[in-house]
């Protein structure tokens, strides 16, 4: 979901970032003020995506080193090299790699959940209940919020529906009490997990702060994470490091990634506490919680789809004289059925057709979803081989009378011929659509 | 502390930093092309949009020809004037309707604080003498019906509910009728937040605006799209989409108490042409301000108003 997301937020970043690098394509080497001009564009890409400014600052300047190195700059292909090296430097920022909750040690395995009003704590508490619920654990969820209207019963709520157990105190309970009680309730029940849930609160709001830090003190949280809403601007920054320097957070889980923000606030956050990102969120529905992948993280940021992702598949397993051939094919528009089935035995090496497209940004959805799987490419040959020369060559001869001798003599079915044929013309135009040299070029596609 | 006193603290952490970035870079004199690109970040970190940047470094351009542009606060009260003058392009008043109820519908995102800012407009009336009543037409988000309640109760509202995950158009028909049958002076009809990226949200929410055209005339008077303040560039995607689904007919930042940034409402007024009306700036029933233009604006860069009268 997070790869081909090319929603309007993106289209700006993406397709600035594709003028640019449009740009450098042109060129067979690259200057010191090429590479400025393009980190330029790349810091105001950032800047709007609400990355923190000397997050910025810090990046291009990195950036920019590799970028000056002689590797880059004399590549032949030195856009790529320098798309290649702002997409690393972003999953460095992002935390590199995925980060484990610690659960370990003597149960029970205490997680608190912070931050800001409305950045969905309660509702976090709840999918993260079901995400260890499903390992195996037996969870207890805490509600310390009793500020929020309600907000006691919106977990009690949540419990039910994630099958864990629920606990709070009656009305009055301070809740570092409630926090208190909860894990002694644990210990003798002899849960694997509590959970505690947390009124929301501004970090510039002390006594609340003081607040927070109670719970911390009274009950020792092995895992103190801080809850932030994808769609939060500058103020993530000051935000987590306030609550880092009170409560020593030990990650953090990004919400509303449903939403179309590009979610820059987190990189920044990563970066500003040294904390590493532990899960997102990515929906209403109890299910809708994963674990964080920097990387394609940093293509949603990049508004690129997985693109690096397929160009080095590509690479790797495309054979570069059949590729330069292709290339110069689709510059003049020819695409045979055997160049179809050239095609289907190369991606195939790569994995399926539809992951492949899938990765590539704004690509048109029906033609992703063509799979390609052994038995299928068996069939195609068969097919493509019960036909004349000037039918492969030019399919759009094949009549109703051919097709029933070319499934005759394949040993299939005139649907079958059918399908192939529709695929073939959809993948056609589809390339055709695509296939302007550079950008072929670029996916090395062909 | 006086409540503008408290609107211009949470906003002067905002330009705290904003001041506090300007500050490191600016030089007395002839604005250097060095100098406003750093401006352009600074003002894009601020959340004021490409457009509303583009607009404030054009305006420096022009004024900085007039005559040398000698201190920061010179530099800040051009660009807080210009910020003002697009606010007051757009402003208008809340609508209030000639024959009551007048109905205003709560939109936004999730968390945003739209039942909260429901409960601090229920108290202004009910403050005033009037008869108040709120639909709880968020039938989706766990206990949302429990927390609207409690505020009814809270603030002295009557409250239309039905059960958990039933039709919101439902309720916002029952709580129409019940209004007029009450005679109740406002509707407030409480929706559940939803992404705007989510079509088929959207088409709930176009069907909850068209049940209550349908039973009152000329309503809902007001369309408020609810966004916090500590949002960042993508309040203005959200803004955007939700403008394109329904007649929003004004904003609402809330959160403004914390170090949140008012820089979205410059880029909603000066994209999208929708006044701001309100301002949230707490948890509490009465932490709700109308909208100042050029209070607003002045607050963004840290600046007085003097001679201004406190609008409190
Ligand atoms: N500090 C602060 N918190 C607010 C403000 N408005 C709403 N909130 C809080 O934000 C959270 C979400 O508000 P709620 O009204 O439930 O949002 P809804 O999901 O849009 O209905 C709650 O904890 C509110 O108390 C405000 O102006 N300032
Ligand atoms: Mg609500």
């Amino acid at each position: 979901m997070l790869g081909v997301n090319m929603t309007m937020a993106f289209e700006n970043l993406a397709s600035r970032l594709e003028g640019v690098f449009k740009k450098l394509r042109g060129k067979g080497k690259l200057s010191e003020k090429d590479i400025d001009e393009t980190l330029r564009e790349v810091r105001l890409a950032l800047l709007e995506a609400d990355v923190n400014f000397k997050v910025v600052k810090d990046f291009t300047a990195i950036v920019k080193e590799r970028c000056l190195t002689s590797e880059v700059l004399e590549s032949l292909t030195p856009a790529q090299q320098v798309i290649k090296i702002v997409n690393e430097e972003l999953i460095q920022l992002l935390g590199g790699r995925t980060y484990p909750l610690d659960i370990s040690g003597l149960p029970p395995a205490i997680i608190a959940l912070y931050g800001l009003q409305g950045s969905g704590k309660t509702s976090s508490a709840g999918k993260l209940a079901l995400h260890l619920k499903k390992q195996g654990r037996r969870v207890l969820l805490v509600s310390c919020d009793v500020y929020r209207p309600a907000a006691q019963r919106q977990l009690e709520i949540l419990a039910e529906a994630a099958g864990v157990s629920f606990f709070t105190l009656a009305d009055g309970a301070p809740p570092e009490s409630i926090a208190r009680k909860s894990v002694e309730h644990a210990r003798s029940s002899a849960f694997d997990v509590v959970i505690l849930d947390t009124a929301g609160r501004l970090q510039v709001d002390d006594e609340m702060m003081e607040e927070a830090r109670r719970i911390k003190e009274v009950t020792s949280p092995k895992e103190r994470l801080l809850v932030v809403d994808a769609m939060t601007g500058q103020e993530a920054c000051r935000v987590a490091e306030v609550f880092d320097e009170v409560v020593d957070i030990t990650g953090v889980i990004l919400t509303k990634m449903d939403s179309d923000a590009r979610g820059g606030a987190a990189l920044s956050i990563a970066k500003v506490t040294g904390k590493p990102i532990k899960f997102i969120s990515v929906g209403e529905k109890i299910g809708d919680f994963e674990i964080f992948h920097p990387d394609r993280m940093a293509s949603r940021i990049l508004g690129m789809g997985d693109i690096l992702t397929l160009i080095e598949k590509a690479e790797s397993s495309f054979d570069k004289e059949k590729a330069a051939k292709m290339e110069e094919k689709l510059r003049r528009k020819e695409f045979t059925l055997e160049d179809f089935l050239d095609q289907m035995t190369e991606v195939k090496k790569m994995g399926s057709f539809g992951d492949i497209m899938r990765m590539i940004p704004g690509f048109p959805k029906a033609a992703a979803n063509m799979e390609v799987d052994p038995k299928e490419i068996a069939r195609v040959e068969a097919i493509i081989n019960s036909m004349t020369p000037s039918e492969r060559q030019n399919p759009d001869i094949i009549s109703g009378s051919r097709k029933r001798r070319i499934a005759k003599g394949s040993g299939t079915s005139v649907q079958e011929v059918n399908r192939l044929l529709r695929q073939f013309f959809q993948a056609r135009k589809m390339l055709f659509q695509i296939g302007k040299p550079e950008k072929i070029g670029k996916l090395r596609l062909s | 502390m006086s409540v503008f006193r408290k609107l211009k603290d949470g906003l002067s952490k905002t330009s705290n930093s904003l001041r506090g970035m300007i500050e490191g870079i600016f030089q007395p004199g002839v604005l250097t092309d060095e100098f406003l690109d750093d401006l352009e970040a600074v003002l894009i970190q601020a959340d004021v949009g490409v457009r509303a940047t583009s607009t404030l470094i054009e305006t420096l351009r022009e004024e900085a020809k007039k005559q040398p542009i000698k201190s920061e606060d010179d530099l800040y009260r051009i660009m807080a004037d210009k910020v003002g003058e697009i606010f007051l392009l757009v402003d208008e008043p809340l609508k209030v309707s000639d024959t009551p109820p007048t109905v205003y519908v709560m939109v936004g995102v999730n968390g945003s604080g739209k039942t909260t800012t429901i409960a601090k407009i229920a108290k202004q009336w009910i403050d005033n003498g009037k008869k108040v009543v709120l639909a709880a037409a968020d039938t989706f988000r766990a206990a949302a019906d429990d927390q609207l309640a409690i505020w009814a109760k809270r603030v002295g509202a009557d409250i239309v509910s039905h059960q958990h995950g039933s039709d919101p158009g439902a309720v916002a028909f029952d709580a129409a009728r019940a209004s007029i049958a009450r005679k109740a002076d406002l509707l407030l009809v409480d929706t559940a937040g939803r992404m705007h990226t989510k079509k088929n949200l959207m088409e709930e929410l176009k069907k909850i605006i068209r049940v209550i055209s349908r039973e009152i005339p000329g309503a809902p008077h007001e369309v408020i799209l609810v966004i916090d303040g500590t949002t960042g560039q993508n309040g203005l995607v959200q803004a955007k989409v939700f403008a394109e689904n329904v007649d929003v007919t004004g904003v609402c930042i809330t959160k403004l108490d914390g170090s949140a940034k008012g820089g979205i409402a410059v880029a909603i007024a000066s994209e999208l042409e929708i006044p701001i009306k309100l301002v949230g700036i707490g948890e509490k029933a009465d932490d709700l301000k109308p909208f100042v233009p050029y209070d607003f604006a002045y607050s963004i860069f840290g600046l007085d108003r003097t001679g201004d009268v406190d609008p409190s």
